[in-house]
């Protein structure tokens, strides 16, 4: 039996889980608090997903069209996450969305520039004025690089290369993380009475996906694990514009900045399908001529947007739709055309990591030819169930903020929303974690027990002598996602899903990994198949339930929305047999002064027509 | 597909060697697919370090076939069909494992910068600069810390100076600094005497290994080296600040 005194043990107030942007932030918001802060990530500091976000951070500052304004993105993000979302959270985010933005600036950010010297804004889809304080298209970069470089003049420690095994519990209440380093393969307890969960997504169930390998479920696992609920795990967003050629680089972004600055979709007829696919409830917010799109692209204020920039789910289903009716382009995907919209050199400075991309991984010229692209697994909507103004979960000192949580975003997220989610509730969840450690008196500790319990499930993977290879049990279960829980969904393909998901829990319960521990992948695979499988069975089984078509949940067999399905979110947990348990549970009202923003009339609500709910946030 | 010869360096701090593998190439791979092939199918341990597979976040620096490369930018068409393939980890920072070496030297130089110092806000609450002020700033922020140039610095790599010079990627760091609109702060000094500007004997090797193609000596070494010598070297400007005081 493993002797816990020989095992490293550290002492915090709150531990982060996860080094993105939501992670970073929340622990300079503890740190900034005066909170022993510890950061826990996967990788070295500064390589999270975070740094893949291209097109930009939404926030209302209303420097590009002074029009804008927080009740106007607050509506936006309403109707894109097809009124699903939390009231709340919206409303938070909309609110402190711009503060959050101009604090990095204060940090040393340097984004684009208005010609009056101010932050750029850019247009996006689903947002209805140019919103996206941007850097060229590496936004994310300089999000992560000036968190960073504020975080390492703080007093939190960061440990790099260590990742969380389990969240430690003692009579209901959190009371550190079981952790190993990856550099020495070497176990630590961290002992803490808060943990953040900012662990971002879990695309890499998904074959075809733009998620780093990182992007396994953990904080969704851990969560589940400690008895947290995980909700609105069936709205998994494709990005309707990933890679598709060549096959290794296939899923990997093309930033919708692309059609922001005036990229258009072709299939290989060279029609501009998206006219065709334009949903009635944004017909009146969307151009209909190519002539109108192209109004607006110079800067006419009256014209009506492209339908190039209709929400990504809208766009994802027209690709493959026409993938589908055999306008594809040759490798299974469509056009999407810049070089004919803008000169060579805008392309290059407004898009130059797109232009690299592509010329060196696919050897195209974006600034003369057209680009191959089609839909990729991108971005979870659902996660751990938080409460809405301080990020705690049901679990006394477990928060979770950024992509891991659920709420903000409901069936569907816009393009920029996440780097001003992560902003926003990566501070909210810092403050939370903040008041619950003051408030706390005895915080808990954890028994060795649990402790030599969560290192045992870990060593199990190494000591056992033969077992499946957990490289191989991952390609089958990103296979089975990509044909059982994709765009399309119906009830025999998801039932499919989820038996498969079934087999292969059994065959990863059996996985060995080969060598040591030190620095070992084939470790970290098997470890984080555990995470997967738990991510893969809630995205399964949830959509399994949602019998209606809403946001990024699509069921073939039952088309459209259906408003008695508003009332409900679908929520897992572990139950007492240790089976995942999932139901619907109704969501309240949304408080009329915001229900009131979220269905006025644009022109109502830009008329100032619309009452002002009182300062609350 | 076609069958290639790799040869990958495995060991530890100990020691270790070259291995050969023969794996299946498909068409359109990267150094970086190949690899996680071999470690798929024939050596499950054998450790790569990778995030974003996008060259974007600068983790999976190696050294490919001798040059310092990010192995998910290397395209295996690059290399003639009948090439065996030679990966080693970076030479200038000890082995932990494999492919991957210890790289938090970097992170402590980091530390050691002096953070950015904002001017006060206008009046209006808000911030403002122009984009041409800050065009040569966000060519420096476009590093991804892949600390390739890193590596291949004479002065960190064959003299193994890490006592006296923080390195290209960290004097770009200072550059962003110092050439910020924004920034109240004065690193020059700092510049020569803690972070060792003087070492650089401008080869520019570091230049032509950077992945985002950002000019480190002549946009930020030769720019810092000529403010490090107007400040300490001009004979008529520290007569001035002797009299006048100031920077």
């Amino acid at each position: 039996m493993l002797d816990t005194r020989e095992i490293q043990t550290v002492t915090h107030d709150v531990v982060v889980i996860g080094a993105g942007g939501a992670g970073l932030r929340a622990a300079i918001q503890c740190a900034d608090q005066g909170l022993n802060t510890a950061v826990l990530t996967k990788s070295l500091l500064g390589k999270a997903h975070t740094v893949m976000a291209e097109g930009g951070v939404a926030a209302a500052l209303g420097n590009v069209d002074e029009r804008d304004n927080w009740r106007i993105h607050f509506r936006d993000t309403m109707r894109g996450g097809k009124f699903l979302n939390d009231w709340r959270m919206a409303e938070l985010h909309a609110r402190n969305a711009p503060a959050r933005v101009q604090e990095l600036e204060d940090w040393g950010a340097v984004f684009d520039r208005t010609p009056k010297g101010l932050i750029s804004q850019r247009n996006f889809g689903g947002h209805r004025y140019p919103r996206l304080a941007h850097v060229g298209d590496r936004t994310g970069l300089e999000m992560i690089r000036t968190l960073q470089d504020h975080l390492i003049h703080t007093r939190a420690h960061v440990h790099m290369e260590s990742t969380a095994l389990e969240i430690l519990v003692e009579g209901g209440r959190v009371a550190g993380v079981a952790a190993y380093w990856r550099d020495t393969g070497r176990f630590m307890v961290l002992r803490a009475p808060a943990v953040i969960l900012a662990t971002g997504g879990g695309g890499r169930a998904w074959r075809v996906t733009s998620n780093s390998w990182e992007y396994t479920g953990d904080g969704y696992a851990l969560a589940y694990n400690a008895g947290a609920e995980l909700m609105d795990m069936e709205f998994t967003q494709f990005h309707p514009t990933g890679m598709v050629w060549p096959p290794s680089v296939r899923g990997t972004l093309v930033t919708e900045g692309v059609r922001g600055d005036g990229g258009i979709l072709l299939n290989n007829k060279g029609e501009r399908f998206m006219f065709n696919y334009i949903p009635e409830k944004f017909a009146a917010e969307t151009a209909d001529t190519v002539e109108e799109a192209s109004r607006w692209l110079e800067g006419d204020k009256n014209a009506r947007r492209p339908p190039e920039l209709l929400t990504r789910d809208v766009v994802a289903r027209s690709i493959l739709a026409e993938v589908r009716a055999g306008r594809g382009s040759p490798h299974g995907g469509v056009f999407l055309d810049i070089a004919s919209r803008r000169p060579a050199e805008v392309i290059k400075r407004k898009l130059p990591s797109m232009y690299h991309q592509f010329k060196e991984l696919a050897d195209v010229d974006i600034t003369t030819e057209k680009m191959e692209v089609g839909p990729t697994l991108h971005y979870f909507m659902g996660g751990v169930r938080v409460n809405s103004d301080t990020q705690q979960s049901r679990v006394p000192g477990l928060f979770a903020c950024g992509e891991c949580s659920a709420g903000m975003h409901g069936a569907n997220r816009l393009g920029g929303n996440s780097l001003s989610d992560l902003l926003v509730f990566g501070a909210l969840a810092g403050d939370g974690a903040a008041a619950y450690v003051r408030g706390l008196g005895q915080p808990p500790a954890a028994t060795d027990a649990s402790i030599q319990t969560a290192f045992r499930r870990a060593t199990d993977i190494l000591n056992r002598e033969s077992g499946p290879n957990p490289y191989l049990v991952h390609e089958q279960l990103q296979d089975a996602m990509n044909d059982f829980v994709g765009i399309v969904r119906n009830a025999e393909d998801l039932k499919r899903g989820i038996e498969e998901i079934e087999k292969l829990k059994a065959s990863a319960a059996q996985v060995k990994a080969h060598g040591a521990s030190q620095y070992n992948p084939g470790w970290d695979e098997a470890l984080s198949l555990r995470s997967l499988l738990i991510t893969a069975e809630a995205v399964a089984r949830a959509a399994l339930i949602r019998e209606e078509s809403r946001g990024a949940h699509y069921r073939v067999d039952f088309e459209g929305e259906r408003d008695e399905w508003l009332q409900y979110n679908i929520v897992s947990r572990m139950g007492n047999d240790g089976r995942m348990e999932v139901e619907k549970v109704l969501r309240p009202d949304g408080p009329s002064e915001l229900t009131s923003i979220a269905y006025a009339k644009i022109e109502d609500l830009e008329a100032g027509r619309v009452a002002a709910p009182a300062q609350g946030a | 597909m076609a069958n290639r010869q790799f040869r990958v360096w495995r060991g530890n701090a100990q020691g270790g060697n070259f291995q050969d593998y023969e794996v299946d190439v498909d068409s359109g791979m990267v150094v970086l697919d190949v690899l996680h092939r071999i470690q798929a199918h024939q050596a499950p341990d054998m450790a790569i370090r990778w995030n974003c597979k996008a060259g974007k976040c600068g983790s999976c620096s190696m050294e490919i076939n001798g040059y310092p490369k990010l192995a998910c930018m290397t395209r295996m068409s690059i290399y003639p069909d009948d090439a065996t393939i030679t990966v080693q980890p970076l030479k200038t920072f000890p082995v932990i494992k494999d492919l991957v070496t210890d790289v938090s030297w970097n992170y402590e130089q980091n530390k050691r910068i002096p953070p950015f110092k904002p001017k006060p806000v206008d009046a209006d609450g808000r911030r403002r600069m122009y984009q041409e002020d800050v065009d040569r700033v966000q060519e420096f922020r476009k590093c991804i810390e892949c600390y390739l140039c890193q590596n291949v610095c004479h002065v960190l790599r064959d003299r193994d100076r890490k006592d006296a010079f923080v390195g290209p990627r960290f004097m770009i760091r200072l550059a962003s600094l110092e050439m910020h609109p924004l920034d109240a702060g004065d690193r020059i000094e700092a510049v020569r005497k803690d972070f060792g500007s003087g070492l650089c004997n401008i080869t520019k090797c570091c230049t032509d290994v950077c992945p985002e193609h950002i000019k480190i000596t002549d946009n930020a070494i030769i720019p810092l080296k000529e403010r490090v010598v107007d400040r300490t070297y001009d004979p008529f400007m520290k007569l001035v600040r002797a009299i006048f005081g100031g920077k």
